[in-house]
């Protein structure tokens, strides 16, 4: 396959999966924000959002205020903004666009349509109908272009990339998730309630909440909720079950530069599948997070280099 | 002027081969061809069946007006249309081969050698190359209008990187999909093998010795206005859809850049001018080409279809001596009428042409896509009066052509169902000895009242082409 079409199909799943996560990510923020709480614990969680993907500056030129409102339009339809969920469906439309003679009708199509949609709902129309419905329909796009990829695509190579690339930011997005949240909610942890709630909503953004009940049929805890959404195996937003397939499908593309990158990739691996999880808490969360992270991105940029942009020409 | 209707006779009476669908036609309800005209319009939308527009805002898409009523041409008809079509081709190629070696044509005086050799699009690097089966234009767009019955007359002839056949394939696919029901009373020759034959084509011309050929699509990408075209064909035909960036050449040999690393490259379909194709050889600032890749080509390592410098053929000031070309290499009468050209670098000619400017078309010599040129019977008094200047100021870009009465069809437009211009590409696939293509092409429609412009560029649409099997 053509480095560059294994570019395109890479990063057109990662924006599609970016998007999926980022809507996850926001409604899960607006549901908590209406819990009661003070104004100063609401405005917390949205500056964690815009924080969380090191936007501070980039936020700071458009909206005085850090509040939820500010933060949902930025995040979900600035077009200067190419985190928001707007850039990233115009991204994956425009990846898709590059290569759609790889992908299937179906495939093409749903990119497209949901592109098309995308463009035409201003923020404002979204707010009016539900900001929640909005978020649900990004969910269903992204589904559905993941059931027509499973269910049209060859399982080839392309295929392959594309789960490299699904994968990979999954598992970046849910360590991102459950860094800023943890930190967010762990200081207060003697307050019962809010806290049931919160840790719920958290779990629910990676539709967990009902995994959690029937993994440990009892009541929710931190470190529970950060083992089953790290090493959990069979969780499918979990760091774990990501890189059991990210392995998988590295091997399956493997040519003769890409040993030192499945190398990696193994070792990140077993710290998952041997892993313990009052370790990596002694360890600390925070800082395993952050190590974690780093060498998701370098993986990232090892395929980039082996597959995708070949910088020598070793004819 | 009077202008034939391919639906109607003079008299008002419906012409034999419409028969079936005008009865259709009049027995379906306006509310299902509405409904079924807005039905095409998403799917096409959906589908991303768009084009670029130069000029416009980058990366904008449009889509190509798509016409129900279809363009039914008989089989007779067809046949002699075809056979004309073959004895045009093979005449070019000939042609193409000749003045790239040892040019008989020119030592005879058939055409004035200054006519070929000082051309731009003449390409020295392509001297004594010899290209696999002697064949330059593997795939040609004919451009034929009909001005009356049987009468029709060739346009140009499209020898660079000719598009449309994308449209020509989906629109019957439209058609079968809108109106199964019209597919079951005719009998309308298939032209979904186009792909098929076309990839068998490419595979005939690959280099000497390569038996299993790597056949690619070289697109300048995404933002070009056929790109759309591009992917479909690549898919269609199951090869890679590759840009300049992607390949490279090493020891006078391509490759392409893949994820298990270099691949060899034996066969490309490039839908990329001769000028960008090699940033050594022609433009130095063209970032879309492949570097080296003329040094394979002359070495014979690797196949270009179109060859490079084939231009030098369809160029308009080539055009008018294409009937001499079928006499002098196949001692044959033309079967397909050239349209009376007046070539302006001659002084006699010019002089004509600046008398008759209103009632003439003027057109750019290396002009295309209806840009830069005048339909003098459409135009006003500026815009003639601007062509005079041009003319007068550079005689010999310029040629001039009666304004032929086109034939129009019944089309839906704003108004209700209104006579519409026409014009017909086939496309012409050749390998060696064979000459093939599929029945009919595409046909493009003008949808402004009286424009005799039909380039989508320009506003055009298109139509389904069907040829009738006996």
């Amino acid at each position: 396959m053509l480095s560059r079409t294994a570019d395109h199909l890479f990063w057109m799943s990662r924006y599609i999966e970016r998007a999926e996560n980022l809507a996850r990510l926001l409604d899960v923020t607006w549901q908590m924000s209406l819990v009661p709480q003070s104004e100063e614990a609401a405005n917390q969680s949205w500056n964690a959002i815009i924080a969380l993907n090191s936007l501070d500056e980039a936020f700071a030129k458009k909206h005085a205020t850090v509040n939820g409102e500010n933060v949902l339009k930025f995040m979900v339809s600035d077009p200067d903004n190419l985190s928001s969920i707007h850039s990233c469906l115009r991204l994956a439309r425009e990846n898709a666009h590059a290569v759609r003679g790889t992908l299937t009708t179906e495939m093409w199509e749903t990119l497209n349509a949901t592109w098309l949609e995308a463009k035409e709902k201003s923020f404002e129309q979204l707010l009016g109908a539900g900001i929640g419905d909005y978020f649900e329909w990004v969910k269903m796009r992204s589904s559905l272009s993941r059931g027509t990829t499973l269910g049209t695509l060859l399982q080839d190579e392309a295929y392959h990339f594309i789960r490299l690339g699904t994968l990979l930011e999954r598992a970046d997005n849910t360590a991102r998730i459950l860094d800023v949240k943890y930190h967010v909610l762990r200081p207060h942890d003697d307050e019962g309630a809010t806290d049931f709630y919160e840790w719920g909503a958290l779990l629910r953004s990676v539709s967990a909440f009902e995994v959690y009940r029937k993994v440990y049929r009892d009541v929710i805890t931190p470190d529970r909720v950060a083992e089953l959404l790290i090493l959990n195996k069979d969780m499918p937003r979990s760091l774990h079950f990501c890189l059991n397939s990210v392995i998988k499908n590295l091997e399956l593309v493997a040519n003769r530069q890409s040993g030192e990158t499945a190398r990696q990739a193994g070792l990140l691996h077993a710290q998952l599948h041997y892993g313990r999880i009052e370790d990596i808490l002694a360890h600390g969360l925070h800082e395993w997070l952050t190590d974690f992270m780093d060498r998701i991105y370098l993986l990232g940029d090892g395929i980039s280099k082996d597959f995708l942009v070949p910088m020598a020409e070793a004819a | 002027m009077n202008f034939y209707n391919e639906m109607y006779d003079a008299k008002g009476g419906v012409r034999a081969h419409y028969k079936g669908y005008e009865d259709w036609l009049k027995a379906t309800p306006p509310e299902r061809i509405e409904r079924k005209r807005a039905e095409a319009d998403l799917a096409f939308h959906r589908v991303g069946i768009t084009f670029a527009v130069y000029g416009e805002e980058a990366g904008k898409e449009r889509l190509i007006p798509f016409d129900i009523i279809p363009r039914v041409i008989p089989s007779a008809e067809w046949k002699a249309l075809q056979s004309g079509l073959r004895q045009r081709v093979k005449a070019l190629n000939m042609f193409l081969w000749d003045v790239y070696h040892d040019q008989e044509i020119l030592k005879a005086g058939v055409i004035p050698a200054e006519q070929v050799l000082n051309n731009a699009q003449y390409r020295p690097v392509m001297q004594g190359v010899d290209v696999p089966g002697q064949i330059y234009a593997h795939i040609t767009g004919v451009d034929i209008v009909r001005a009356g019955e049987g009468e029709f007359y060739v346009l140009e002839d499209n020898l660079r990187v000719p598009s449309g056949v994308s449209y020509m394939l989906e629109d019957r696919k439209m058609m079968m999909r809108l109106f199964p029901e019209l597919f079951a009373k005719h009998k309308v020759a298939p032209v979904q093998h186009y792909p098929d034959m076309l990839l068998e084509k490419l595979r005939a011309v690959a280099p000497k010795g390569v038996t299993d050929p790597t056949v690619v699509v070289l697109t300048p990408g995404a933002y070009n206005s056929a790109y759309f075209e591009h992917t479909f064909l690549a898919q269609q035909m199951g090869v890679e859809l590759v840009e300049g960036r992607d390949l490279f050449v090493k020891d006078e040999v391509v490759y392409m850049r893949t994820t298990q690393g270099p691949q060899r490259v034996d066969v490309i379909y490039r839908r990329l001018d001769d000028d960008f194709m090699d940033p050594t050889v022609f433009r130095e600032d063209s970032s879309l080409g492949i570097p080296g890749i003329i040094r394979a080509y002359q070495a014979g390592n690797v196949t270009l279809a179109n060859a490079v410098g084939t231009g030098v053929a369809d160029d308009k000031s080539i055009y008018p001596y294409v009937p001499d070309m079928i006499r002098f290499y196949l001692g044959e009468e033309p079967k397909l009428n050239n349209v009376p050209t007046y070539m302006c670098r001659k002084k006699d000619d010019l002089a004509y042409v600046l008398d008759h400017l209103p009632e003439l078309v003027v057109k750019e010599v290396h002009g295309a896509g209806g840009y830069g040129m005048l339909v003098g019977p459409a135009s006003t008094k500026e815009q003639i009066e601007h062509f005079r200047q041009l003319l007068i100021a550079k005689p010999d870009g310029y040629i001039a052509q009666p304004t032929l009465a086109l034939s129009n069809c019944p089309t839906f437009v704003e108004e209700g169902i209104a006579p519409r211009h026409l014009d017909l590409r086939p496309f012409v696939l050749s390998s060696g000895e064979c000459v093939n293509m599929v029945p009919g092409g595409l046909t493009r429609v003008a949808l402004t009242k009286g424009s005799l412009v039909v380039n989508s560029s320009q506003g055009g649409g298109t139509k389904d082409t069907w040829v009738l099997e006996d």
